[in-house]
């Protein structure tokens, strides 16, 4: 095995696990939220470190790696934020210890005001 | 070299088949999205793992179109919850 063999087995272990990780944060987390919060940063994290993984076994497919990984950068995180902003606006609460508390709702105010400006 | 692509695969199928557990008994349209979601995203990975797997360079591009898909898909749903379409 060479030294490239190496780096590109650890990264591909390692990806791997926290796509393992992520999915079950996925089935275990208890809110929407929650599960946004597990299973979005950790597969992205996951699927980065295993395409630079192949990209490191097999050095001519590196430029077509760094493409989708690149895509995976600004792509994942975007889709996370529009899925966190839709249940927002559906009304769903955030699950605090105790409950779904509306207490530590800070933008339930602009939430309103941007209704109201929309009606108007 | 082959042992550690097997544990990788072995690995991402059990993630998988959480996801999926979560996608069809998850209580709201959110958590469903979500797992959609995850779904999409080990299965570009696996593609590319696969690629490496059989040494054909096609299934790279392959898992950049269903990335490609899978971002707007969810975008779309997104839209949809929202009540924006």
């Amino acid at each position: 095995m060479s030294i490239m063999e190496i780096i590109g087995g650890i990264f591909i272990i390692v990806g791997s696990l926290f796509l393992f990780l992520g999915a079950l944060g996925i089935f275990r987390m208890p809110d929407v939220y929650n599960r946004l919060q597990a299973g979005t940063k950790a597969t992205t994290l996951g699927a980065m470190s295993l395409i630079l993984g192949v990209g490191f076994l097999e050095p001519s497919w590196i430029i077509k790696s760094l493409i989708i990984i690149i895509f995976i950068a600004y792509s994942n995180p975007l889709s996370s934020h529009a899925l966190a902003r839709a249940m927002y606006k559906r009304g769903h609460l955030p699950l605090i210890k105790g409950g779904y508390k509306k207490s530590m709702d800070a933008y339930s105010e602009v939430v309103k005001q941007t209704k109201e400006e929309e009606k108007s | 070299m082959t042992y550690i692509i097997y544990i990788a695969l072995i690995l991402m199928a059990v993630g998988m088949i959480f996801a999926a557990i979560r996608f069809v008994k998850g209580p709201t349209a959110g958590d469903r999205a979500v797992a959609l979601d995850t779904i999409t995203t080990i299965g570009v990975a696996g593609l590319v793992l696969l690629a490496y797997m059989f040494q054909r360079f096609v299934y790279v591009d392959v898992a950049l179109v269903y990335a490609v898909l899978g971002f707007i898909g969810v975008i779309v749903i997104a839209r949809y919850l929202e009540g924006a379409l």
